[in-house]
This record gives C-alpha cells, sequence and structure tokens, in this order.
C-alpha cells in the first residue's frame, strides 16, 4: 500500500535545476533510503515534502489525496514529521520548550515534559525534559528531535543524516527504535551517504544524481560500491595506500591538558601521543568531545604550557600559529567558511592568510600579490578546484572544492606535521576520495599526519594507527589494520546511557 | 553642606519618577532583543515620542491621548526600521544608529512651534487607603499613572516571556531563526511586532520625560536617556526583573545626585553628574550572568 507518491515533481532554482521530474512511490511501514551526492537534490526534495520549498511543477499524492503543504505546520498536521541534519534545536531553551515549539497548539509546558518522559521510556530514548539543550550530548540532542517527531504521531517520518554524530552503538539503538516504528506502520524516509548503514536497515533506496533519479535498487541485496558508482555515475577511485617504514618522532603531546576555552566547550586532560614522520595517526570521536580544542592546541590557536607540545625536541606549546608554522606545523581546522576560510575573501588572499609565513609571500610588511595569486593558482590546479578563478570569494564555492582548497593549501606548504580536522565532512564522494589521496601522498613524502574525524570508515581507511577521543581523553593509539567496528565503538567510549526500545515488554 | 535638607521620603519617591522613562524605554527594547533584533535607535524613538506625545497632549488637552500619540510615533519609526532591516536586510547596527540621527532631526522639526508651552497637567494619583500609609505610602502609592504602567509592563512582559506560548516563539526566533524558521514559525513577521512593540515603549518612554517629568518640550531633551536603557537591557542579561532593579538604581542615584548638588556637596558637579551611569553600569556589570539570545543582530534571509 502506497503512503506518499511523487509524481513529476520539478524545482529550479537560478541557475540550477534542484529537482528535475523526480517521481517514486513511498509504502506504508517500509524504510526507504534516498541516496545522492551533495547537492543531488535531496535536501530540496525533502523540504518540498515538509513543506518549506513550493515545487514548480509535479503533484504529490498522500494516501490518496493531493497533498500540497503550504508550510511546515500543513505537512505536520498531515502526519509529515522530519529530523534535520542540522539539528534545528534552541540552545538556551530546555528539552520540553524545545518540543513544544515544534507542536501544533501544545498543552502547558507540565503536560509536555510528562508525555515526554512517557514516549522516551517507551522507545528507550532517556531525555530529562527540564535540561537545558545547549548542555546536551549530539546523541541527545537528537532524541530530543525525535522525540519532537514521534509526539506528533507521524505516518511519515524525514531523517537527514541521523547518524553523523552517533557512536555505532547509538547507531544500534537508533536502528532498533527505527525498526520498531516501521514495524507499527510509520513509514520512513531515511538520507544518508553511509552505505553500510542503508544495507543494514532500509528496504528500498531511491538514487538521484544532479536533480533526477537515476535508479532504485533493494540495498540488502545491492553492494556499496554499486551504489556509491550509481550516486556518482562513474567508476569510483578507491585511494592507495603505499607501504613505508616510519621515520623519527615528529610531534608528541605530553599530558597536554587545558579548561574548556567556553560554555559549551570541553577541556582536554592528560593526552599523551607520538606521531612519527610517514606515519597518519587517525582519531575518532563523536562531535563536541574536545575535536575542536585538540586542533586549536596543536595548531596554536589555544595556548598551552611549553613542555605539552613538542616538535621533534623543540618544545613549543607556547608559540602562536604563524611561528610553529614556520616550524612546519600546519592545521585545517573544520568549519571551512568562517574558521579554515574567511568566506568573503578572494581565493588569493585566503592563500595569503596561512601560507605568508612559509611561501614568503610578503616583503617587509608589503604583500607580493603576484607570488600570493600564483601560489592559489598552483593549489587550483594541482587540487582541481572547480572555480572562475583566484578572484573568486571562498564563499561562493561549493563544500568540496572549498575544502580541497583549504586542505591543498595546507599541503603546498610541504608542512613536515598536518593536522587536519573532519577532512570529508560534507564532501562528495570523488573529492573525498581526492582529498584522502592528497593525504596518503603528503605522509609517503615523510610527513606526520593527524586526521580527526567522525567518518570512522574514513580513518580505518587512511590511518596507520587509531585513537578515540571522549570527553577530551584520548585513548591509547592502536594499529589501524584488524580493529573491528565493535571495538571502535569501545573505545568510543560505547552508547551513552541508551537502552533498547521495550515496546513490546 | 546640609544633608539634613535631604528628605528621604521625598527623594525614594521621586526615585520611581526618574526611573520611570528608562524603564518604559528599556523593557520595549527587552522585547525586541529577545526576538533577534538590536535596534540602536531608542534614542530616537524616544525623542520622538517625546515630541509626538507632546504635541498631541497640547492640541486635545488630554495628557492620556499624548502618551497614544507617543507610542503610535515611536511604533512607526521602528515600522521604519523593521522595513529596512527585515525586509531590505540592512545593518542593523548602522540602521540603528541612523535612526538616532533621523529621530533627534525629525522630533526639532515637528516641535519647531512648541518650545516655552507648557503640557497640560497630569495629576498623581492618590490611591485611597494604601495611599495613606505613612512612609510607604508617599514613596509608593501616590504617583501619576504612568509610573504604575511602567511596573505593570515589566510584570506583563516577564509574565508573557516565561509562560505563554507566544513568548516561547519570541525566545525561539531570538535564539535561532534558522531552526524557528524550519518549524513553520514566521520570523520576520514575530520580528516586526516586537520591534513595533519596543518603539511604542520608548515613545512612552519619552512622552513621560515631555509631559510629566520636565514638562515642557526642548530640543534634544532625552539627553542620552536611550542609551542607557540600551545599556541596562545588556547588563540586566535580558531579564526584566533585573533591568527593574536597573532602571531604579539609576533613577535613584539621579536624583541622589540632585539632592547632593542642592545641598552643596563639596565635589566638582561634573562628577555628580556622572555617578549614576557609573553606579549603575558597575552593580549590574558584577551580578551579570546573562547570556545574549543566540541571534541577536544577525541578519535573517529565509533561503539561507
Amino acid at each position: 500500500m502506497t503512503l506518499l507518491s511523487l509524481q513529476g515533481l520539478t524545482k529550479a532554482y537560478p541557475g540550477v535545476v534542484a529537482n528535475d521530474d523526480v517521481s517514486f512511490d513511498i509504502k506504508k511501514g517500509e524504510i526507504h533510503a534516498l541516496l545522492g551526492e551533495n547537492g543531488a537534490g535531496k535536501s530540496t526534495l525533502v523540504k518540498t515534502i515538509y513543506g518549506l520549498v513550493n515545487p514548480d511543477a509535479g503533484v504529490m499524492w498522500l494516501e490518496n489525496n493531493i497533498f500540497a503543504p503550504a508550510e511546515p505546520r500543513a505537512a505536520r498536521a498531515a502526519g509529515v514529521a522530519m529530523v534535520f541534519q542540522h539539528f534545528s534545536l534552541f540552545d538556551a531553551l530546555n528539552v520540553a520548550e524545545n518540543i513544544a515549539l515544534g507542536m501544533e497548539s501544545p498543552p502547558p509546558l507540565r503536560e509536555v515534559a510528562e508525555r515526554v518522559r512517557a514516549v522516551s521510556d517507551q522507545y528507550g530514548l532517556p531525555l530529562d525534559p527540564d535540561r537545558t539543550v545547549g548542555d546536551l550530548s549530539a546523541g541527545e540532542r537528537q532524541r530530543v528531535e525525535i522525540i519532537r517527531c514521534l509526539l506528533q504521531d507521524p505516518k511519515l517520518l524525514i531523517m537527514d543524516e541521523p547518524t553523523s554524530v552517533l557512536t555505532p552503538q547509538e547507531v544500534d539503538i537508533l536502528f532498533q527504535t527505527l525498526r520498531k516504528l516501521s514495524a507499527e506502520g510509520t513509514s520512513i524516509l531515511y538520507i544518508s551517504h553511509k552505505l553500510e548503514e542503508i544495507r543494514a536497515l532500509c528496504e528500498r533506496a531511491t538514487v538521484l544524481r544532479m536533480g533526477k533519479v537515476v535508479g532504485g535498487c533493494d540495498p540488502r541485496e545491492t553492494s556499496a560500491r554499486d551504489m556509491a558508482e550509481l550516486m556518482v555515475g562513474s567508476a569510483l577511485q578507491v585511494p592507495e595506500k603505499p607501504e613505508k617504514p616510519f621515520g623519527d618522532v615528529a610531534l608528541t603531546l605530553a599530558k597536554l591538558s587545558a579548561p574548556a576555552p567556553h560554555q559549551f566547550g570541553t577541556a582536554l586532560r592528560d593526552i599523551s601521543l607520538s606521531v612519527r614522520r610517514g606515519e597518519i595517526l587517525g582519531i575518532g570521536g563523536v562531535a563536541g568531545n574536545g575535536q575542536d580544542e585538540l586542533v586549536a592546541s596543536l595548531s596554536g590557536e589555544m595556548k598551552v604550557a611549553r613542555e605539552m607540545v613538542q616538535m621533534g625536541s623543540e618544545p613549543v606549546g607556547h608559540l602562536p600559529p604563524n611561528a610553529r608554522r614556520a616550524r612546519g606545523l600546519c592545521a585545517a581546522p573544520e568549519e571551512r567558511n568562517g574558521h579554515a576560510a574567511a568566506p568573503d575573501m578572494t581565493l588569493i588572499e585566503n592563500a595569503l592568510l596561512t601560507g605568508n609565513t612559509r611561501k614568503k609571500l610578503s616583503l617587509r610588511g608589503f604583500v607580493k600579490w603576484d607570488s600570493a595569486r600564483d601560489f592559489a593558482d598552483e593549489v587550483i590546479t594541482q587540487f582541481d578546484v572547480r572555480t572562475p578563478g583566484a578572484t573568486s570569494t571562498a564563499r561562493s564555492l561549493s563544500g568540496g572544492n572549498l575544502q580541497k582548497f583549504v586542505i591543498g593549501r595546507e599541503i603546498m606548504q610541504n608542512p613536515d606535521i598536518l593536522v587536519i580536522n573532519q577532512p570529508t565532512w560534507g564532501v562528495d564522494a570523488a573529492a573525498a576520495a581526492a582529498i584522502r589521496q592528497a593525504i596518503l601522498d603528503l605522509a609517503a613524502g615523510g610527513a606526520a599526519v593527524i586526521v580527526i574525524s567522525q567518518d570512522l570508515d574514513e580513518l580505518m581507511e587512511i590511518s596507520d594507527r587509531f585513537a578515540a577521543l571522549n570527553e577530551g581523553r584520548l585513548s591509547d593509539p592502536r594499529p589501524a589494520r584488524g580493529l573491528t567496528i565493535e571495538e571502535i565503538g569501545l573505545m568510543l567510549g560505547g552508547a551513552h546511557d541508551l537502552e533498547v526500545a521495550h515496546v513490546d515488554a | 553642606m546640609d544633608l539634613s535638607s535631604i528628605n528621604p521620603i521625598l527623594l525614594l519617591a521621586s526615585l520611581m519618577v526618574a526611573a520611570t522613562p528608562i524603564l518604559l524605554a528599556a523593557i520595549g527594547e527587552l522585547v525586541v532583543e529577545r526576538a533577534g533584533v538590536l535596534n540602536l535607535g531608542v534614542e530616537g524613538m524616544m525623542i520622538t515620542g517625546a515630541v509626538c506625545g507632546f504635541v498631541v497632549a497640547v492640541g486635545t488637552g488630554s495628557p492620556w491621548l499624548g502618551f497614544g500619540g507617543a507610542a503610535i510615533g515611536g511604533a512607526l519609526l521602528a515600522l521604519l526600521f523593521g522595513i529596512l532591516t527585515q525586509y531590505l536586510l540592512s545593518n542593523q547596527v548602522a540602521t540603528g544608529l541612523a535612526l538616532t540621527l533621523f529621530g533627534l532631526g525629525l522630533s526639532a522639526l515637528i516641535g519647531q512651534g512648541y518650545i516655552g508651552i507648557k503640557a497640560p497637567s497630569f495629576p498623581d494619583w492618590h490611591i485611597p487607603l494604601l495611599g495613606d500609609i505613612p512612609v510607604i505610602g508617599p514613596i509608593v502609592f501616590q504617583h501619576d499613572p504612568m509610573v504604575y504602567v511602567g511596573l505593570i509592563l515589566v510584570a506583563a512582559i516577564w509574565w508573557f516571556l516565561n509562560k505563554t506560548q507566544g513568548g516561547l516563539v519570541l525566545r525561539a526566533v531570538g535564539e535561532n531563526h534558522d531552526a524557528a524558521h524550519a518549524l513553520g514559525y514566521k520570523v520576520i513577521r514575530v520580528r516586526l511586532l516586537a520591534i513595533m512593540f519596543g518603539g511604542a515603549c520608548a515613545g512612552l518612554g519619552g512622552a513621560y520625560l515631555s509631559l510629566v517629568r520636565v514638562p515642557q518640550w526642548t530640543e534634544g531633551m532625552t539627553a542620552g536617556a536611550g542609551w542607557i536603557a540600551l545599556a541596562i537591557v545588556v547588563f540586566a542579561g535580558w531579564k526584566p526583573w533585573r533591568l527593574l532593579l536597573g532602571a531604579y538604581l539609576f533613577g535613584g542615584v539621579t536624583v541622589l545626585q540632585l539632592n547632593l548638588q542642592a545641598a552643596g556637596l563639596a565635589i566638582p558637579v561634573e562628577y555628580l553628574s556622572m555617578s549614576p551611569y557609573i553606579a549603575t553600569i558597575v552593580v549590574l556589570v558584577i551580578m551579570s550572568s546573562g547570556r545574549a539570545p543566540g541571534s541577536l543582530s544577525r541578519i535573517f534571509h529565509a533561503s539561507r
């Protein structure tokens, strides 16, 4: 039985057709995957179903009635609920207030709190309605979103990249909740780029490419590689990892500790590690466990005691970023727009901002614009950054292209030590493969590399050793080869106080 | 110096009067900022309210109609700010500063024929029974009605923000406008209403100066009251009851230093004149622990 039927949905924005004649059906009680690269039109499509975008053409049928929600309110009233990719929560408000905001004519807050307790108990998603959302972990924040949806008794639940911030154990429990919902007759539209998860969870998949439906498949019987190639439209190149012995120790952290830099930050506690030349150390962990703080203390944005960070045998913990760059330590932080690059400045200016020290792009305080432009052009050519030219602003680049530029800019400075946070977050598969290959090549050339990522598949693919960051503490690094997902999950701290749904208990 | 000439009962009574214009303007701005908009044009809206209120009150002979006119005048000027910042996406800081300059000029223009005229009188209430209580009666219960309007407004705003669905939506819009939009709330509509409410309150505050406190029209008569209202909102941590405390503190030190000046205290007058600003800011800084609304002064556009 069909719950939602999409027929010929088309939506064009100036310069790009986001959805082009998209048609497919979602059955009642089905877990349906929506696959596609960044920019394939997945977001526009789900926003259309949720009433945030009005299509230019095409119709939707919900249970054999025309369904054209003018706004999210109408979609919710019809039984469509959505968990957003970037959580749509209000940090300063408490859990019950956040949930009340997502309801039609909410009852008094005390009643909302009671219903939250009831539903969270029923589905095994423990949550205290009185806590302030800003203090919750990423997994807990997602529970707020899910419970907000469940309180509406939805017929269709849309989930946009729900697992990107969860540990493997938390993912397991989320999946059990979703299967339970599906067994109760709720349909789920599941968006993700983690193909193994889709193979484990979903019964049908629809693949979008450049706004068009290019095919469908049964994920349980299709390999991840085949699905990836359907998404990309061409054969994928898997990064190659050369075998080479490691050199001397290039970077040592000795009992690195630092207080939380701001209210919602994480303190670093007693982190010790060493990385050798030619080695890639992968650091996994759920966001908000000290990744940003670790990168800041390595790059020099956050100063720590002298001896806590050592390059070779030289203590550099007290040195600012440019002094560390001069000694050969470069870093690429996570947030592309606003941290790794200044969004409204040109690529030339952005190249100059970190490249000045090592590439000598200025002389006695005067900028050598020709050299800066050459450097930017070099990065653009070497790393295949798709842009009209080096005078474009960073903001005008797509996420993947800006990421290639940011990482390329650091690699082209020939660092001895490179620290990268989330190298391929929100980057499409082809660009991600190129970035990983560049990291491998840099290490093969004799640099020590630290890659911090939440994508465990990525870390397993490129790292030599793996360590996990949990509440500001780092586990002992272990050789990456041969680690199982269960062992990694335990290193990441396991599931935070989660239990399995007990609906049928 | 003769400190015995200072009557503590009169001092405390005039404290409430001195605090009222700032309180009215600040409580309006608090609502605006909780909705995520920074309107630096409070001073301009206040003085526009002062002149509109004066003109209407003189024209009709009714101070009540005067306050009504002041609220409308302030709200209209705020609407201009709202259209510029919410629909035309202009920068809130620059627009607010321009609004202050515009309001000062506009009010001088409107008020040209009204200099030297006296406003119709606005008698104090003598609240029966309560007003007869010794000491407390003259301090708290023998004021003009606008003093109580200000107090009721603070209580009402606290109740609205913390106890009603509308207040929750307003706080949500100020905290994270993208999320509020994704949930289907009308960010721009909520903000426009908040901005107009803030303008109306600032107008009332201004009219209180021209109709009760002074009561005359002179150019530039707000003399920085709008700026201190803005500062009090921030240092009060965007909380209504602290804002009341800040306004009363400012009003209290203002009347105290005036009394000290009259008593001939051997300190240069300039130091006494700056004391209310310093005292208010120092106290509120010491106890401040507030957190600014997450979307404060950020431009909202549905496509981003």
